[in-house]
């Protein structure tokens, strides 16, 4: 199949080209960006006037929950919604069951991911076996297998000097690994961020020192052990300012943060409703403005969707007895655009941080548009909205965005020269 | 982006009347001080020998408690029983892996049985809300205690208690001592209080008992006794649980005694008129001294005497709330 987009605003965050332009896919390739090549006649052509093309959205967090938890979403039906949200690439965390601690499950995912075909699928290892802080998992195998990183998810290592030879480990062989810092015990038993919201509504606080002490530790590791670090899911300002001065001090490290931490707060618990029920948790106003400003700043390279799709009885409880987690990534695009909405990103900076941004952390192979690579784009209306929920393709139902009209509308999302999602 | 569920007045009908009961947060002052002269005209009902009224006859009033409890289980059967309601009580043993499934289940069986309204107590923060808006919203939801949210009831009858001691909140000095943290006693206090527009609220606790942002209650934190309870009217001690000693909240109930126990002589640098009073049940030697407990300041006892009516005055103003609610939406539909 050959495709030629044509009209469309170009904006490719990797090379600044930012221009109405013509594009050409052929064999899964882009072909040509401007005029087609002599001779060169494609099979569809696409009316893009209007539109906005950019390289395919990379998801660094997307909860495929297969094997294990097929109740709450299948490989199939969850890389179905993230080609609706404009993703074409997407990492999943090792959190299946069995964990992804054996080159058998990662190949099962692989090749699940490649029969349903709506996205490329990157599986992240699990950097201990079971996730159990315990034992390394066979860190090169999962890689030769497929796994582009490593990391152990919310179970912190117990035992520090365990969590220090895995990362020396992975140095060795020159892995990524990704740390979700947050303190076992300051967290333990927790439902939301410790401060007033929490206390009003008697629950059990988790407070912004989970965070910022186990990232201490961890930075203090990774600049040990010399190990490729990204930091996953950062919730507090404080945070952040430690990756950025981490930075600063010339440490590689990277940052993601989940979009709805760019958006919502701990006031959304008010009302106790289950669908604000996230690990780790909604912070507070401060916080939120300082993951922007991160964002913004580019401390924090990569905003992900960290999707959590549950089925309906996980968030059918009162509060503190039901699953956190949002289903997500099926809105990724239009709820990001809410940030150039409000002025705090422009469309280039904010498509960085959703393509070459997450692709350069973890040294994927995606995020770019160039003559020769991968033809995996997405194509969106930025004028017209999507009313969340009157399309749905994941399992999970469980997102507090339903209902909400949000800005922009993903028309077609292409990966390898495919059109796997056309609205 | 404000979620718009989140101020939603739930426990209120279009008429702004009580349809459940769940917590005091953003009740109007006019609503605490209805239900608390309800519950005066009550108390003289118990006073009579034919302690019954018919205003909720024929209706069913289910208990259902997911937590043990002795004194709330009890005074709410008493307060349906004298308003002439029908009683079920269902002591629910949780099993901590499927609470939700528990809660949700049980709840919409006794619905499936047309009772009228649910007295819950759960041991999760959110349980009445979560039942009000998911479970049976046409039926009227009185919070018994939720985890350590709210107890909305037991707010209201030391309110009652207040009153009827000090004749109004205008002027007055009230104290909470102890485990605020754990505490949906206290927190309810400090609601009410603050609605009913008393001006000087105080809580004492060490810092590992006391939330985080406390203030925003608009009260004032001490950590020593002696100067919080300085010259105050009211002293609200508050339960230790054991398991406190657990986890480094405390070292032993000896220290805390030592510190926090409220003893004679501690309680001599209150007003000479000072009530003290405790949500029981208390722990002689923890957190009060016996002879404080058992002495003349103490209006322990009469705060169940008045739970009974506090307990009939909500029940019976959340169920014609409810009833009322559902005349208007059925006019609205005609």
């Amino acid at each position: 199949m050959s495709l030629s987009i044509i009209g469309a605003r170009l904006i490719d965050p990797a090379s600044g080209l930012d221009q109405l332009s013509d594009l050409h896919v052929e064999n899964g390739k882009v072909l040509a960006i401007g005029a087609a090549p002599a001779g060169f006649k494609a099979s569809r052509e696409v009316a893009a006037q209007g539109l906005v093309a950019a390289p395919g959205l990379v998801d660094l967090n997307v909860a495929l929950r297969e094997p294990g938890y097929s109740r709450k979403g299948t490989i199939a039906s969850e890389t179905r919604a993230a080609a609706a949200g404009g993703v074409t690439s997407l990492c999943c965390p090792p959190l299946t069951r069995p964990v992804l601690d054996t080159s058998a499950v990662a190949e099962l995912i692989l090749d699940r991911a490649r029969d349903a075909g709506h996205c490329k699928v990157f599986p992240i290892g699990a950097l201990s076996k079971g996730l159990e802080g315990e034992q390394l998992a066979e860190l090169v195998a999962l890689r030769d297998a497929g796994c582009v990183a490593f990391g152990n998810g919310l179970n912190s290592f117990a035992n520090t000097r365990t969590l220090c030879r895995a990362l020396e480990y992975a140095a060795t062989f020159d892995l990524t690994v990704i740390f979700n810092s947050q303190d076992r015990d300051l967290a333990a038993g927790g439902l939301a961020h410790e401060g007033p919201t929490a206390s009003f509504l008697g629950l059990a606080g988790i407070p912004e020192t989970a965070e910022t002490v186990a990232l201490a530790r961890d930075l203090l590791l990774v600049e040990q052990s010399g190990v490729r670090a990204h930091f996953s899911q950062l919730t507090t300002a404080r945070g952040a300012e430690m990756i950025a001065q981490a930075q600063a001090r010339g440490l590689p490290v990277t940052a993601d943060v989940a979009l709805y931490q760019l958006i919502l707060t701990d006031e959304a618990l008010t009302g106790f409703s289950s669908l604000y029920h996230v690990q780790p948790p909604l912070r507070t106003r401060a916080d939120r403005d300082g993951l922007r400003d991160a964002v913004k700043a580019g401390v924090i390279q990569a905003i992900s969707s960290h999707h959590q799709p549950h089925e309906r009885d996980a968030k059918q409880a009162p509060f503190g007895a039901t699953e956190p987690g949002i289903s997500s990534v099926e809105l990724l695009l239009p709820l990001a655009l809410t940030l150039v909405e409000e002025g705090l990103l422009d469309l280039p900076t904010l498509l960085a941080r959703l393509t070459s941004g997450p692709a350069n952390a973890l040294r994927l192979a995606a995020g770019e548009l160039m003559a020769g690579g991968a033809a995996d784009l997405v194509l969106f209306d930025p004028t017209a909205s999507t009313v969340a929920g009157e399309q749905w393709h994941s399992r999970g139902t469980n997102s507090p965005f339903m209902g909400h009209c949000l800005p922009g509308a993903v028309r077609y999302t292409v990966v390898d020269g495919r059109i796997s999602h056309e609205a | 982006m404000i979620p718009t569920d989140a101020k939603r007045p739930l426990q209120l009908n279009d008429q702004g009347q009580l349809r459940h009961f769940l917590s005091l947060d953003g009740l109007p002052r006019s609503l605490l001080t209805e239900i608390l002269d309800t519950a005066d005209s009550f108390l003289e009902v118990g006073a009579r020998a034919v302690k019954k009224v018919p205003l909720l006859r024929g209706k069913t009033v289910c208990n259902v408690f997911f937590e043990n409890s002795t004194r709330t289980r009890t005074t709410f059967e008493l307060a349906a029983q004298r308003l002439s309601a029908d009683v079920i009580t269902l002591n629910v043993s949780t099993s901590s892996t499927s609470k939700g499934e528990t809660l949700f289940d049980t709840l919409r069986n006794l619905e499936a049985m047309a009772a009228d309204m649910f007295v819950v107590r759960h041991a999760d923060s959110g349980a009445a809300h979560y039942i009000a808006e998911h479970v049976s919203p046409d039926v009227a939801v009185i919070n018994g205690g939720d985890g350590r949210h709210a107890h909305p009831t037991q707010g209201m009858l030391d309110m009652l208690t207040i009153r009827r001691h000090k004749g109004g909140f205008e002027n007055l000095s009230v104290a909470i001592v102890g485990d605020i943290l754990h505490s949906r006693v206290a927190r309810s206090n400090m609601i009410a209080l603050k609605t009913l527009g008393c001006p000087d609220i105080r809580v004492i606790g060490p810092k590992t008992l006391l939330p985080v942002g406390v203030e925003q209650y608009g009260v004032k934190v001490y950590t020593d006794l002696t100067e919080g309870l300085k010259d105050v009217d009211v002293v609200i001690m508050l339960r230790l649980q054991r398991e406190r000693m657990q986890g480094g909240l405390l070292p032993s109930e000896g220290e805390f005694y030592r510190l926090f126990g409220l003893t004679t002589q501690r309680l001599a640098l209150a007003r000479p008129d000072a009530i003290v009073m405790h949500p029981g049940p208390i722990n002689r030697g923890v957190e009060i001294e016996s002879a404080v407990a058992d002495g003349a300041q103490s209006v322990i006892l009469n705060q169940v005497t008045y739970g009974i009516a506090v307990r009939m005055a909500v029940l019976s103003m959340a169920m014609s709330g409810q009833a009322a609610q559902r005349q208007i939406e059925q006019e609205n539909v005609q």
